[in-house]
């Protein structure tokens, strides 16, 4: 009809829905997680993904960190050829896989290598939990270990940041094992007097937090990272009583004098650098 | 009333139907022993058809029998001379643990195992045998023991898990299973565990960095138990049957993926049919333990200790391009 090539008029004005108001054009704007403002997604990067109004931490893909952390052009990939296989024939494994590789840019859930801050030279491990929610399989265990490995041989300081679920379903014992695997590189690294910081970050719980996140010769923690063992659901439905707000935050570990200290990330290169320079230099005991 | 499982059913009222007519014959005169062998010949063929091919969610049920032998149970028939120790120094007694010294064959040794509670009552005491911290804490402060005296540790593994709790965090959940892991690393005697019930996740790991491990033949060890897999893989605990066989939890799948040592062989419709029997069986892996490690040097132990860990997993390694 030809009518319908006329269009009516509206007969009310339209209001956005409040949800609709926050839709931003992804790439360009990034909305804060704690606050709800929206900032230039360059504007947030430059910040190191804190808010800039309102402090919150944000996730940091592994190669932001890596890049915040060292010296420029001083990073030493290590070991990342290593990928995951499907030890326990796990249906739909594979594709969950592929599917974070693309959406990544990582071959796993975690980078290692080594690099120099401010100087002093230093191996690391960044975990990501963008992928598979940073949860620890065979090639997060072994890329671990053989971090640890080499850091002792070339008596390199071991740093680890962690962000992850835990240990991956997909994997069963073997990730389970990856405890264990990891914790008997971090006896021999320790025992030979090396040194080890672990720094938690968003989030870092079950079986990691249960091991090599736990084991530094110091623990710190991003502001108000989600630290912990059990999930917050599962305790609240055996104790059958609600946990305070804070329970689990890096706060609440802090208080609880689980932790060493909690650290802002702006703050996180330079107190590693002096920690690092108090150790190059051994201390006044013979 | 004896706790009777799903897949055994058919078994036991076969078995009653013969002690019925037993007894049967027995005020009568007619003769039924021909009927009566041939089911006697059909309850062998039954038995062997279900006990020859458990599935893993059989061997789950079996894992978690009321009845099964624990590690009080064990440490009776295994050893003499027992002394239970308690407490970690630091904040109290935790009864999901159970740890002292003892002699296996004359043989001093340090045992450490989860004790779960025989009826309601001590389970509440005992937590169902998922540690808190203070448990944790005070199996390490045996271990170390164990290391200044020059005494192996027998570590029994039987716990759902690590208690989840509000004052199990507060009080460092995490550290003390991770200190654990670590101490038992760079223990300098050596540490036999075997899993003898159930073996759930990090809380069981924390007395499982051993030089062995061993699993009862109808035991599990897993990252997960079967319904958290299911309720977190599917969205359905109801599917716990297909999580244990999609899991890989029992002795053969862990024996298959080159995480434990040794199968232990169970009594046949598992082991507490007969706890005297099923500790034998036990005792033999042990003392064979033992002899092979006591043969080592503190060196050879600890770097045998780190071979042995560091080839488990599995991965995909490229050339590099």
């Amino acid at each position: 009809m030809l009518k319908d090539f006329f269009s009516k008029k509206r007969k009310y004005a339209s209001i956005p829905r409040e949800e609709a108001k926050q839709d931003i054009p992804q790439g360009l704007m990034q909305k804060c997680n704690n606050c709800q403002k929206i900032f230039y997604r360059k504007e947030m990067i430059k910040n190191l993904n804190v808010c800039p109004n309102c402090g919150y931490h944000h996730q940091m893909p592994a190669y932001d960190r890596i890049d915040a952390l060292f010296d420029e052009g001083t990073f030493e990939e290590w070991d990342k050829e290593l990928t995951s296989a499907n030890p326990l024939g796990f249906p739909g494994y594979e594709d969950k896989l592929e599917k974070d590789r693309q959406k990544t840019d990582l071959n796993e859930a975690i980078v290692t290598g080594s690099g120099s801050i401010e100087g002093k030279k230093a191996s690391v491990a960044v975990m990501d939990s963008r992928f598979r929610m940073g949860s620890m399989g065979s090639v997060v265990g072994e890329k671990i270990a053989r971090a640890i490995e080499k850091a002792g041989e070339q008596s390199l300081p071991f740093i680890i940041f962690t962000a992850s679920g835990g240990a991956r379903m997909q994997e069963g014992v073997l990730s389970l094992m990856q405890m264990s695997k990891t914790s008997v590189a971090i006896q021999r690294f320790s025992a030979n007097g090396g040194l080890m910081v672990s720094i938690m970050t968003n989030p870092t719980t079950g079986g990691v937090s249960a091991s090599f996140a736990s084991l530094g010769d110091y623990n710190f923690a991003e502001p108000g990272a989600l630290i912990g063992f059990a999930g917050r659901r599962i305790i609240e439905q055996t104790i059958r009583e609600n946990l305070p707000d804070d329970f689990q935050t890096a706060e609440f570990q802090l208080e609880h004098g689980q932790l060493d200290k909690v650290i802002a990330r702006h703050d996180i290169k330079h107190t590693l650098s002096t920690l690092l320079d108090i150790h190059q230099s051994r201390g006044g005991v013979s | 009333m004896k706790q009777v499982l799903e897949f055994e059913k058919p078994v036991v009222e076969l078995r009653e139907k013969i002690a019925e007519l037993k007894s049967f014959t027995k005020g009568s005169e007619i003769d039924l022993t021909d009927e009566i062998t041939t089911l006697e010949k059909r309850l062998e063929n039954l038995e062997n058809d279900i006990y020859e091919n458990l599935k893993p969610w059989d061997r789950v049920q079996i894992a978690r029998h009321s009845e099964r032998p624990t590690t009080l149970d064990y440490i009776e028939s295994l050893f003499t001379d027992f002394l239970e120790f308690h407490g970690d120094r630091l904040f109290g007694d935790d009864e999901a643990i159970v740890a002292g010294i003892a002699k296996f064959n004359e043989m001093p040794v340090t045992v450490i195992g989860h004790q779960r509670g025989k009826e309601t009552k001590e389970n509440i005491r005992r937590s169902f045998g998922m540690p808190h911290p203070e448990g944790y804490r005070k199996a390490l402060r045996h271990m170390k023991q164990a290391e200044k005296f020059r005494r192996p540790v027998i570590c029994f593994i039987d716990t759902k898990g690590a208690y989840p709790g509000k004052a199990a965090e507060e009080r460092g959940q995490s550290e003390a299973i991770a200190r654990n892991l670590m101490e038992m690393a760079g223990l300098q005697v050596p540490i036999i565990c075997v899993v003898i019930g159930e073996g759930g996740s990090g809380g069981a790991l924390a007395l499982g960095v051993g030089d062995k491990i061993h699993m009862l033949e109808n035991s599990t060890y897993s990252v997960i138990s079967p319904e958290g897999a299911a309720a977190l893989l599917w969205k359905d605990s109801g599917q716990a049957q297909r999580a244990a066989e999609t899991m890989k939890i029992t002795s053969y799948d862990l024996k298959e993926l080159d995480v434990i040592d040794e199968i232990i062989q169970e009594v046949r419709g598992g082991a507490h049919r007969d706890i005297k029997q099923q500790a034998e069986y036990i005792g033999k892996v042990l003392a064979d333990s033992l002899n092979e490690l006591g043969a080592l040097t503190k060196e050879e132990l600890l770097e045998k200790r780190w071979e042995k860990y560091k080839q488990i997993g599995d991965y995909t390694e490229m050339e590099p391009q």
